[in-house]
């Protein structure tokens, strides 16, 4: 069972969180204005990685926040958590 | 009760002055306090405990410890049985009662076995041929097998125990109570750190509690002692004796099970549970698990009296109970030179020691020698012989590098032989935990290597198996461990423990001992002495294409079971590598998975169970329904009234008395449960606008609007009435069980994709009771108790709410309906609901009011052709697909929306609502049941859609349905056919809504 940091909580047993799959996935501002296939894609495509994995989760039995966390899907070594809106660590964009 | 016939009459650590009694296999024995079950069972000279569970042959008790095949039991009867206890981890008690399972009628005589029924049926992948065969041989071939292959019985009642969890912080958790374990509790635990030191055993000691070692120049178990109450005496330290630690999960989670009164057996034990499943998240974790000795592969081997040897040597040490009086030892390493010692000093006569090395030439070979014990070395053991107890063995001459035997075989009689084969480090909980294990060629056997999580492994659980070896590591192990957490000691430095060992020479070649005509036929080698798997089948299924470990496992069943293969998955590696000319290091090992040994279901339930179990949430007006004959029915955790039972009805009588009444004259229901989210802010109006598929912006205060909410996937996943209280003030209503759920929806998108909305959305379900009055009478009555509202249609017309006071409550009137009737609900704060209700019910009584049930709800909305949302709903159902294009808005963008123009969701054909009338007007057909055109083609017949919803209704008398037809509205008045058992029912195709299709009951 992970140990996640909730930004507003500190750590906590995973079972408080529920996870919301892979994070910074935008809705596209005009649905009208991508393909079927690129809607397509916003509705069903994640990836699946070997590694590095930036995922939402929300802690739903504590403070009900959503925010992200940097998660390596094997080790499951937890590099970083961040609220919404906040730039995942290490991007520079 | 017979004289122990086996037990020695001093020495070891029982307790003679405690008597205890026992049964096995309905035979009374008697043993003393401080036995297994398995030591006393040896002490009464008992030699079969259990069956091979494929061949049947007998087997007796093999190890003394966690790793036990064989003596496998179910403990106790009833509701209190344990099924696959292990009898060498079953503490004696008094009154104890066990059986051995795999065998039929007994263990001392097997039908199976007599018959010797099964050995031809079941060759390696046997349940997967089996599988290849017709379904219908299978179902002849399990009747068999499961009560010859019978791996324990379930209770025949509730558990009657009970169990407890706990969570727990640590600093540092320590495995493993023996030598490493002690000096790494003791290490960190005089830093001050927060320790637990868990063992599985009933005392610490480990090892230590089996020989006669010395530590610091004392014997062993006094330090052991010693130690132990030093530990008890620090106050951040926590020791869990009869605690498994069976499972590491990620981030130092571990989870062990506490035998708190299972030592007692079945009894009142008070405040006490049975027992404690301990939740631990440690900062460090610390290994000391220890070994495991692992049997040499033989021809034979499976007989009883044939044992590890270091088992042996437990028996006769610790326990006082000899487990044979002639004994040969069979090795391949020094260690095992101890056990033929310490036989020989409890009057267990050593006939020999077999050692498959050429020239032992180590310390304890000479003082095996010295003490005139016969070494045959460079020989192996390639027989045995005996029935229900090994009678002699035959031994010959290694050749050929080990690879053959030769020469002339020799018998020697003995009714124990004690074997080893080295040992194997107790790495399952390394494993689990995600570290990489290593294949030692000296040790011939897979140790820790690397690390995944914040955890070392220490001792012989590290491969490092001498003593002195593991006090150094384990020290060193506990006192870095608080280092790293920050935890140093005060005062003066203290040494690790030391000990002076007798120094061992390295194990020999370990793989299938040869014997004449192996392996292409002769006796059998087993490997796996739980699943009955033999070196022959792990040669089988690597010839048939099955040489990856895992498929290994899967094809054989090698390493399976309750004991998940702790004496065989070595052995089982090392074959299949020398087979496929490699080493252990080359095939890799099969994957260890927690629980390291079983757990029972009653741990991890823990109280969660009954009542407990899911929580129930009840109405204020719960405890009327009661009194009033209501039968429930569970909406998420709601308790719903389902129907209202009176005396002399059954339910259909009681469904259609409710229904009759609503239509005709005054029906009352408990709407409690709907969910319920205010919504505040300035921008209510727009998050309304993005989550419901049609427009909010123009909807007046004091005006409701019906709506759908869609998944982004364009699928309907929630309806409900929302109602604009106030400028910037909302309330919607959700489905019962979709509650949560839609509240959790707006959570989500409100905080991750418009955060820039001014709104707040919080539940309010639990803080209003909500009633329904509905039918042409609903007015009236309301009338009776409001004077500040206008309850006429013109002032307060269908879709409109107004606060008012009822019976002097301060309440919210919503005219809104779900039965097709004029309805109200009405909102009182929670205190009040049952006061109103029971207000309404005895104003009511002239109309004859009537509670309604969710039964009845149900078949007046079907009535009427109003979806359920999970009902004429599935996850795959549209807007269009139910009709209901006319609630979706073209001129704004909501969640769901773009995927309505899909190909798919667009395309035609789509299974679409109807209504249903069958044929038989008295039929009701089952909901699910699918919709066919020509039942008389040959199968298979494709569907063409399926009834979702299906009721009597009293009001048309007849049978109705809703369904989903694929181009249903295409297919208005055709006849399908409905696929029923036993035939199949025609009905014609409809709208529907079957009754007052103009809607004037509902705006009167």
């Amino acid at each position: 069972m992970l140990l996640i940091p909730c930004p507003w909580c500190g750590r906590r047993d995973e079972s408080e969180f529920a996870c919301g799959g892979e994070a910074h996935i935008a809705r596209p501002a005009d649905p009208d204005a991508v393909s079927d296939a690129e809607w397509a894609d916003y509705l069903f495509m994640r990836t699946n990685p070997k590694g590095a994995h930036r995922e939402r989760w929300v802690h739903v039995h504590g403070c009900g926040r959503w925010f992200n966390v940097a998660r390596h899907t094997v080790t499951h070594d937890i590099s970083a958590a961040y609220k919404v809106g906040e730039k995942p660590p290490g991007d520079a964009s | 009760m017979r004289e122990q016939s086996h037990r020695l009459a001093e020495g070891g650590r029982i307790d003679r002055a405690t008597p205890l009694r026992f049964t096995f296999n309905g035979r009374r024995y008697g043993g003393f306090a401080g036995d297994t079950l398995a030591s006393a069972l040896l002490a009464n000279g008992v030699s079969v405990v259990g069956r091979g569970v494929k061949y049947h042959r007998p087997r007796g008790i093999f190890s003394a410890g966690s790793e036990e095949p064989n003596a496998v039991v179910q403990l106790e009867t009833g509701a209190h049985t344990l099924a696959n206890a292990r009898a060498t981890r079953v503490e004696l008690y008094d009154g104890l009662v066990a059986t051995s399972v795999n065998c039929w009628p007994s263990a001392e005589y097997d039908f199976a076995a007599a018959l010797g029924l099964l050995s031809p049926l079941l060759p390696a992948g046997f349940y997967y041929k089996t599988f290849k065969w017709p379904a219908s041989l299978w179902m002849t071939y399990e009747a068999v097998i499961r009560r010859a292959a019978g791996l324990g019985r379930a209770p025949d009642g509730p558990d009657p125990d009970r169990y407890d969890k706990i969570n727990v912080h640590c600093d540092v958790l320590v495995v493993g109570g023996g030598p490493a374990g002690l000096a790494a509790a003791l290490a960190a635990g005089r830093t001050g750190a927060r320790v637990i030191l868990a063992d599985e055993q009933n005392e610490m000691g480990g090892a230590l509690l089996d020989g006669h070692d010395e530590i610091d120049g004392a014997p062993a178990q006094d330090w052991t002692a010693e130690a132990a109450a030093r530990l008890d005496a620090m106050d951040e330290v926590r020791c869990l004796p009869r605690t498994t630690v069976f499972g590491y999960y990620h981030h130092n989670f571990l989870a062990a099970l506490e035998r708190v009164t299972d030592h007692l057996g079945p009894q009142d034990a008070g405040v006490l549970p049975r027992q404690r499943l301990w939740r631990i998240r440690a900062r460090k974790v610390i290994l000391a698990t220890g070994a495991i000795e692992r049997p040499p592969v033989f021809a034979g081997n499976d007989r009883p009296g044939i044992m590890l040897a270091h088992a042996a040597r437990t028996y006769v040490n610790r326990y006082a109970a000899r487990p044979g009086r002639r004994a040969v030892l069979f090795t391949n390493n020094d260690g095992a030179y101890r056990a033929a010692l310490d036989l020989r000093a409890a009057d267990v006569e050593v006939a020999a020691i077999v050692d498959t090395r050429p020239e032992p030439t180590g310390d304890l070979p000479a003082e095996a020698e010295s003490a005139d014990i016969e070494l045959i070395a460079g020989h192996a053991v390639v027989a045995t012989h005996g029935r229900k107890r090994l009678s002699a063995i035959e031994v010959m001459a290694l050749g050929d590098g080990g690879g053959q035997v030769s020469g002339e075989a020799r018998r020697i009689p003995c009714d124990l032989l004690a074997v080893s084969g080295g040992w194997n480090p107790t790495a399952h909980l390394f494993s689990q935990s995600g570290g990489r294990l290593r294949f030692d060629a000296t040790g011939a056997c897979l140790v820790p290597a690397v690390a995944a999580q914040a955890t070392r492994p220490a001792g012989a659980g590290n491969g490092t198996f001498a003593l002195d070896g593991c006090l150094a590591e384990g020290w060193a192990a506990g006192a870095a461990a608080a280092a790293e957490v920050g935890s140093r000691a005060r005062g003066r430095a203290a040494k690790a423990p030391g000990a002076t060992v007798t120094p061992e020479e390295p194990p020999g070649d370990y793989g299938v001992v040869p014997a004449p005509g192996h392996p292409e036929g002769g006796p059998k080698h087993f490997v796996d002495l739980q699943n009955d798997v033999t070196a022959a089948d792990i040669a089988l299924a690597a010839r048939e294409g099955y040489g990856s470990v895992e498929h290994l496992k899967r094809y054989t069943t090698l390493g399976m079971g309750t004991d998940q293969g702790k004496t065989a998955n070595v052995a089982g590696l090392a074959i299949l590598a020398r087979l496929g000319g490699t080493d252990v290091a080359g095939t890799g090992h099969t994957t260890f998975r927690p629980p390291y040994t079983p757990v029972t279901f009653g741990a991890l339930a823990g109280r969660d169970v009954g009542a407990l179990s899911d929580a129930a949430r009840r109405t204020p007006m719960h405890h009327w329904h009661e009194r009033a004959g209501a039968r429930f029915e569970d909406v998420g955790q709601w308790k719903r009234p389902w129907y209202y039972r009176h005396p002399g009805e059954d339910m259909a009588g009681a469904v259609e008395r409710e229904c009759l009444a609503a239509r005709n004259t005054l029906g009352i229901m408990d709407a409690t449960t709907l969910g319920k989210i205010d919504i505040q802010g300035p921008d209510a109006a727009e998050l309304l606008d993005r989550v419901y598929t049609n427009a909010w912006s123009k909807l007046e205060v004091g005006r409701c609007r019906y709506s759908l909410m869609l998944g982004e996937d364009g699928m309907v996943m929630d309806d409900g009435v929302t109602a604009r209280l106030g400028r910037h003030h909302y309330l919607m209503t959700t489905t019962t069980g979709n509650a949560a759920r839609v509240l959790a929806w707006l959570e989500e998108w409100l905080q991750t994709e418009w955060p820039e909305l001014r709104v707040y959305v919080a539940s309010v379900t639990e803080q209003w009771a909500t009633i329904t009055l509905c039918g042409p009478n609903a007015r009236r009555l309301l009338a009776e108790f409001t004077g500040d509202v206008d309850l006429g249609t013109q002032a307060f017309p269908f879709m409109a709410w107004r606060a008012a006071t009822v019976g002097g409550i301060a309440a919210r009137l919503f005219r809104v309906s779900f039965t097709g009737e004029l309805s109200f609900e009405i909102n009182v704060p929670a205190r009040y609901g049952l006061g109103l209700w029971t207000a309404f019910m005895n104003a009511g009584e002239k109309y004859g009011i009537t509670p309604l049930g969710t039964e009845a709800m149900h078949v007046l909305r079907a009535e009427k052709g109003y979806i359920i949302v999970g009902q004429e709903t599935d996850g795959t159902v549209t807007p269009a697909d139910l009709g209901m294009d006319w609630i979706v808005s073209s001129k704004k963008d909501f969640i769901g929306r773009r995927s309505l123009g899909r190909t798919d969701t667009a395309r035609p054909g789509r299974k679409q609502l109807v209504g249903l009338e069958t044929e038989d007007a008295a039929l009701v057909l089952p909901e699910g049941a699918h919709l066919v055109e020509n039942p008389g083609q040959e199968p298979p017949v494709p569907t063409i859609g399926h009834v979702t919803s299906s009721y009597h209704s009293a009001n048309l008398g007849r049978s109705i349905a809703l369904a989903l037809v694929k181009g249903g509205r295409g297919r208005m008045g055709e006849a399908v056919h409905v696929a029923l058992e036993g035939g199949a029912a025609r009905a014609v195709i409809r709208d529907p809504v079957f009754f007052d299709v103009q809607g004037s009951r509902l705006h009167g």
